[in-house]
């Protein structure tokens, strides 16, 4: 209970900071947009060749957008040895974890959201329809780059080339994450939308894999 | 302040060794802190005074031995303590005010009655009128003052201080060595490392200087505790 109890007063900070912030949202958020719009002109967007593309390049910028998202979670708390204060503060050092991988996944969600519109008018693809199953799968593959991402970036932040560390680290993990992702996107996103059970169901391992390793092992990666 | 009843608590330091790869921090530090005690740490930039007691406040895991909390002079070890650790970085949120700061670490510590509590410590630390500002309005000894109300919030039986009066001007070393002298007097163990702070070395019951990483002389009276005090205040 102390845990669970920890990780939400933990979360609302994370909330509280950034809403009052909106550093991580703003740089996520005009990335995302920025690779959206741009490669919108690369390829004619007709419905077809949307379908075959659009769903990998979606996949892309979420992934390269997290990488920024990441890399401050844990940055953030050296400024002052916050982290030090926290470590003394919680009876279970993995509140810190669960509440940084909720703050990450809940971020990244919502800008995954805020753009999929911008991205289904840019790409001419029809989304209402599996709307619910997008979510799902965004969901998914959020919580999974979050659980990783956090990991990674409590590892390299302590290291001296933290900046070029964490994506180094981050981009080839994910990549099954990126692959499961784009497949089960590209066929919701298909003339005739079918649910690949399949790649949901690798990407909730994936994360329930990695949210235990992080459990039996976080406590290290914490430490000076 | 009044100060609520404080359970004695000692620390054991067996046989401490650090190292940052090549580098040794510590080296084979033993001491046995009675509870109650309040031990200056002196020694040159490099010495291993923060090593010490980031170890002893369990931030840092040594390289070789073991830190363990004693509930009397006697065999024995306690289970771990309240304790508070104020360190030359504030350790508290920019981003927060100071009200929020406090009242989120009094809720990680599940400290009964949060808001009571830090309405107390920030008339205390004399910031409540400034309670509603974010913290990176304030200047260094503002922050500090917030630094050292965090480190009380759970009334701690064992107290780390790393120069704790970074940044406090003349009025607020007073007012912090007034505190701990009144923390000692109910029972506070107290490890600090100290710079040139003459009012909170004249806390001390014990001193103890190091020098690359090892113990040079530990002593409780006489011509070598001042010149240790000394050495803390130069």
């Amino acid at each position: 209970m102390a845990l669970l109890s920890n990780a939400a007063v933990l979360l609302g900070k994370e909330l509280r900071t950034e809403f009052r912030s909106r550093e991580l949202l703003t740089t996520t958020v005009v990335f995302i947009l920025i690779v959206i719009v741009l490669f919108s002109f690369t390829f004619d967007p007709t419905s077809d060749e949307s379908r075959r593309f659009a769903p990998g390049l979606l996949w892309l910028a979420f992934l390269f957008a997290s990488s920024l998202m990441l890399q401050p979670c844990f940055l953030r708390e050296q400024h002052n040895d916050t982290l030090s204060a926290l470590r003394l503060s919680v009876s279970d050092p993995f509140a810190i974890f669960l509440a940084k991988l909720a703050a990450n996944t809940l971020f990244l969600l919502l800008t995954e959201l805020l753009l999929l519109p911008v991205f289904a008018v840019m790409y001419n693809v029809p989304v209402l329809h599996v709307l619910h199953w997008l979510v799902l799968v965004f969901f998914l593959a959020s919580l999974g780059i979050s659980i990783s991402g956090t990991a990674l970036a409590a590892i390299s932040a302590q290291a001296r080339m933290r900046e070029l560390l964490l994506p180094l680290l981050l981009l080839p993990l994910l990549t099954p994450i990126l692959v499961a992702s784009t497949e089960i996107t590209k066929s919701l996103l298909d003339r005739a939308p079918f649910v690949q059970w399949k790649g949901i169901g690798f990407l909730a391992v994936f994360d329930l894999v990695f949210l235990t390793a992080l459990w039996l092992f976080g406590e290290y990666l914490l430490e000076e | 302040m009044s100060q609520p009843a404080i359970s004695p608590t000692g620390i054991r330091f067996q046989n401490i060794e650090k190292r940052y790869g090549g580098l040794c921090a510590l080296r084979k530090v033993t001491l046995e802190i009675a509870p109650g005690e309040s031990v200056v740490v002196a020694g040159r930039n490099g010495s291993g005074k923060s090593t010490l007691l980031r170890i002893a406040a369990r931030l840092v895991r040594p390289s070789f031995g073991e830190v363990s909390f004693t509930a009397s002079a006697a065999e024995g070890t306690a289970a771990l303590p309240r304790t508070g650790f104020v360190a030359h970085a504030t350790m508290v949120y920019d981003e927060l005010t100071a009200e929020e700061n406090l009242v989120l670490f009094a809720r990680l510590q599940s400290i009964s009655n949060p808001a009571a509590r830090v309405e107390g410590l920030l008339r205390e630390v004399g910031l409540y009128e400034r309670r509603a500002s974010l913290v990176r309005t304030f200047s260094r000894g503002m922050r500090q003052r917030v630094a050292i109300a965090r480190a009380l919030l759970s009334d701690p039986s064992v107290l780390f201080l790393d120069e704790p009066a970074t940044g406090l001007d003349p009025q607020g070393v007073a007012w912090l060595a007034e505190t701990l002298r009144k923390l000692r007097d109910a029972g506070c163990t107290m490890l600090m490392s100290l710079h040139g702070e003459s009012e909170l070395s004249s806390l001390a019951t014990r001193a103890i200087r190091l020098e690359a990483g090892s113990v040079l002389s530990d002593t409780r009276t006489g011509a070598d505790f001042r010149s240790i005090l000394t050495f803390a205040d130069a």
